[in-house]
């Protein structure tokens, strides 16, 4: 690997690079927190677009199926869903709190706001866990167990279950998405308990806050359109 | 160039140092992060994978020799498979991208690198770890559905190796993705001062818009292969007929990416023949602004028409009036840039080195593959066309006689500057003429062969087909052999190929300021531009 | 970096209280029947939501208006993808509950495509 400390241009200061991680392909700390961020944003168009597939399918489906659809939404448990939602949100405060004391180069800040960020995205996917469960449990996974004979609207049993196919690609694909944020908070972790974080330096947690951040936004939509308006034609 | 303010600091014993002999080694190549070794590093790989995908073409043109065939037809429905496959996936995607763009973006735009040197690092192994899947694929008996990977039939019929030519492309996905992602942020973020947008040199702008294309529709195959690939292997998914599913919806998921795809694969061409038609014109480009606007252009309309693919399946014909409506509006952009390349040698003082007979080459084919394509996009002419041998022809014109000529030109025409050699010159245009030849040879016939209505993808035809089929195979003959020349000569040349120096074209464009092959960090001083582009001296304005 | 802002921890709580009333508003709605309205008052409340993440959480207001440009590229290209592909299906002539598996009661014959 090139060496980030081996040339600094004649523009920039050794110790400025040092302090701001400045690789050497940047002529300015500025510059390369930008492109950071712009790659950031990039990246998650592509994550826009990655679950707009799957948006697609559902909006296809959930308008030629209605009567299916309805059927699936008694096993959809608005409660567990609901508690979620929220934990995500307080998630999400948590993590904008971390960059926030990033920025501010408050180390013992960071450290706390990005635990509670793990602990209420554990919290979501253990929850997540237990509907997965239940649906196990009832039969409704298809492909592996789905019980077609006795799924309880049987004019619709084939359909539903791509609906249910449907809710297990998409709420497994986020919760995928939040174990990857796990991995990535933890890294955040241990670099802000070595302190590597402060107002001069703070691009990963504001990039891996941007990425946790989507995720929720991800799940503020799936939540009403799994959950909420299905027993509604 | 008057505009640069070069020092220069490079220590001289004996050679001077460049970016291939400034380290040696294995490990100097596989943990760089140099954007022009890890170019070479893609050149090598797509170079394997294209001779790969062509051996499958040589066996199935031998193959159609004769209306019966040499194969079996399972054997003869993998071949053709894993030909498009590889092709598509493996070859055209990355193949100016991940290459020549690689190598010369930071260079154009006065960047010591891309914005993101081990992202660009890791897309190349990711692609190794893609390409080694399909790989997988090919050697455990390939893959029976064709490229498309139509659902029902990759989903719970094919007894072939779908999931791991599937995945391999999936994988291969996100390498395109990273690709993009890196020229994106590399042109907003890294150009030198002085080089602003309306200065940027038109190959710039092309991938710029291919990288906008990458990122916006790759994603879109990535989870449609892996709802496929959920679907396979669970035996019930969305696709699913039994159980209600639409494969139509397969087909929308998957054109969504694979219409604006095919223009992955032929922007970056046309941005290789906008800079090669200026050098070898010594011209600037005419409508520099049409010609850069109309490659946004068809990046955006790339992906309001891909219904075209679906006129036969039962789409709604509203949808398909309206997508055939969109698909002729492409024909403007891609217009402008074939007028706009003719009027730039127009009253230019045009030379015939090899890279501009490959630039001549695109431009003839890709309007041949262009206009046959309005008729494929005409509703009433797609009912007689779709699915024979007239689409077959229309799209190699466009990929194999636009991209493949245009990476080809592009590599003849920066080889001086990548490796510091010139090559044979009667050999390349030796071989330039041959491939030319014999990619109307094999091509052209297959147009009248898809007029008399014979279907793609039969593994046998009627004895009345054998003239022109035999014809095809002819010409793939020579046409491989018009591929396999310049791989003589380009070693050749690294050894015993004279010294280029700095600018052999006496072509404008910063990557011409710097030695050739260029330092590692490209320039020793970050270059401050003072002029357009293409500024080729006291020029006859025309007016028009 | 400097020209980066720093929200305020009031903004932020602000933000975290109107995204737990907005969550609990859009389930109680969803009890109530309004007919095809439900899923309108669902998916606005959800837009609501999403920006208030985006706009603030995410900071797209403090960023540059080439950043913006983007957020807006990549939802302006998934409502490509989803209104173009459902147009598809909104307009197709035949029935989908007149295929033979589904329940075919009060669905005239199917049209051929
Ligand atoms: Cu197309």
């Amino acid at each position: 690997m090139a060496d980030a400390l081996t040339t600094t241009t004649a523009h920039t200061d050794l110790e400025v690079a040092a302090a701001t991680n400045l690789r050497h392909h940047f002529a300015t700390p500025q510059q390369q927190f930008d492109s950071a961020m712009l790659g950031m944003w990039t990246f998650l168009i592509t994550e826009v677009l990655f679950f707009g597939g799957m948006f697609t399918s559902y909006v296809v489906y959930r308008s030629i199926y209605p009567e299916a659809f309805a059927s699936t939404s008694q096993y959809m448990n608005v409660a567990l869903g609901g508690t979620n939602t929220a934990v995500l949100i307080c998630s999400s405060l948590s993590m904008a709190m971390a960059v926030r004391s990033a920025q501010l180069s408050k180390y013992r800040a960071v450290v706390i706001s990005l635990i509670l960020t793990m602990i209420f995205g554990t919290t979501f996917l253990v929850i997540k866990y237990f509907e997965y469960h239940d649906k196990w449990v009832e039969g409704l996974v298809p492909g592996l167990k789905f019980d077609v004979a006795h799924y309880h609207a049987p004019q619709w049993a084939h359909q539903a279950q791509i609906l249910f196919f449907l809710y297990f690609a998409m709420t497994g694909m986020h919760a995928l998405h939040m174990i990857v944020g796990l991995g990535l908070l933890t890294y955040l972790l241990v670099m802000a308990v070595r302190r590597r974080f402060n107002s001069a330096y703070y691009t990963p947690v504001e990039m891996i806050g941007l990425y946790w951040h989507f995720v929720d936004i991800v799940w503020i939509f799936l939540f009403p359109l799994l959950y909420l308006i299905g027993d509604r034609g | 160039m008057a505009t640069l303010a070069q020092i220069h600091g490079t220590p001289e014993a004996g050679e001077e140092v460049n970016y291939l002999n400034v380290e040696h080694g294995w490990k100097s190549w596989l943990f760089t992060t140099d954007h022009k070794r890890i170019a070479v590093l893609y050149i090598i790989s797509i170079t394997l994978m294209f001779f790969v995908g062509g051996a499958m073409a040589v066996l199935f043109r031998i193959h159609l020799l004769s209306p019966e065939g040499l194969f079996p037809p399972e054997i003869y429905n993998r071949l053709f498979s894993m030909h498009g496959i590889v092709m598509v996936f493996f070859f055209l995607v990355p193949s100016i991208p991940a290459t020549l763009a690689n190598f010369l973006i930071p260079i154009m735009i006065g960047a010591k690198d891309l914005a993101f040197p081990r992202i660009n690092l890791l897309s190349w192994y990711i692609y190794i770890v893609g390409a080694l899947f399909t790989l997988y694929a090919v050697i455990r008996g390939g893959v029976d559905t064709g490229w498309t990977f139509y659902a029902p039939y990759s989903s719970t019929y094919s007894n072939s190796y779908v999931l791991a030519a599937a995945f391999g492309i999936f994988i291969a996905g996100f390498s395109s993705i990273l690709t993009g992602l890196n020229f994106i942020v590399t042109v907003h973020k890294m150009r030198a001062p002085g080089m602003t947008w309306s200065r940027l040199p038109l190959f710039v702008w092309s991938n710029y818009a291919t990288g906008l294309i990458q990122v916006l529709g790759t994603p879109v195959i990535a989870i449609t292969l892996l709802l496929l690939a959920f679907e396979r292997i669970a035996r019930v998914g969305i696709f699913d007929p039994n159980i209600g599913g639409d494969p139509i919806l397969f087909q929308h998921l998957f054109w969504f990416y694979s219409h604006p795809a095919v223009y992955i694969m032929i922007l970056p061409g046309m941005g290789v023949i906008s800079e090669i038609v200026s050098c070898f014109s010594h011209k600037r480009v005419f409508g520099y602004n049409f010609v850069a606007f109309s490659s946004m252009a068809i990046a955006v309309l790339s992906f309001v028409v891909w219904g075209h693919h679906m006129f036969v399946t039962g789409e709604s014909m509203y949808a398909s009036i309206t997508f055939s409506v969109l698909s002729m509006m492409v024909a403007v952009p891609s217009a402008i840039k074939v007028f706009n390349w003719t009027a730039t040698m127009y009253k230019g003082s045009v030379s015939f080195d090899t890279p501009m007979l490959y630039a001549f080459g695109f431009i003839g084919l890709f309007t041949i593959g262009g206009l046959t394509g309005l008729y494929l996009a005409t509703l009433a002419t797609d009912i007689a066309t779709h699915g024979t041998y007239f689409v077959v022809a229309h799209f190699h014109y466009v990929m194999v006689g636009g991209m493949v000529m245009a990476f080809m030109g592009g590599l003849h025409f920066w080889w001086p500057k990548i490796t510091g050699r010139m090559y044979s010159e009667p050999w390349s245009k030796f071989s330039a003429l041959l491939v030319f030849a014999g990619f109307n040879l094999t091509f052209f016939p297959q147009f009248i062969l898809g007029y008399l209505g014979m279907p793609r993808r039969y593994a046998t035809y009627p004895p009345e087909f054998q003239v022109l089929n035999v014809l095809s195979t002819a010409g793939a003959s020579i046409l491989g052999l018009g591929y396999v020349i310049p791989m003589i000569y380009f070693f050749h040349s690294l050894k015993y190929g004279p010294k280029a120096g700095p600018n052999p074209w006496e072509a404008k464009g910063l990557e011409w300021t710097t030695q050739s092959p260029p330092t590692t960090f490209n320039f020793d001083v970050t270059p401050v531009v003072m002029e357009e582009a293409y500024n080729y001296g006291p020029v006859e304005e025309i007016v028009g | 970096m400097t020209s980066t802002h720093v929200p305020t921890v009031r903004i932020l709580v602000t933000i975290w209280a109107v995204l737990v009333v907005l969550t609990w508003t859009t389930v109680t709605v969803s009890h109530i029947e309004l007919g095809p309205w439900n899923v309108v008052v669902a998916l606005v409340i959800a837009v609501i939501k999403a920006s208030c993440v985006g706009w603030i959480f995410m900071g797209v207001r403090f960023t540059s208006p080439l950043t913006k440009l983007f957020v807006v590229a990549g939802l302006v290209w998934l409502t490509i993808m989803i209104l173009i592909t459902t147009s598809d299906y909104a307009t197709r002539r035949w029935d989908y509950h007149a295929q033979p598996w589904a329940n075919t009661k009060d669905n005239g014959p199917a049209t051929a495509p």
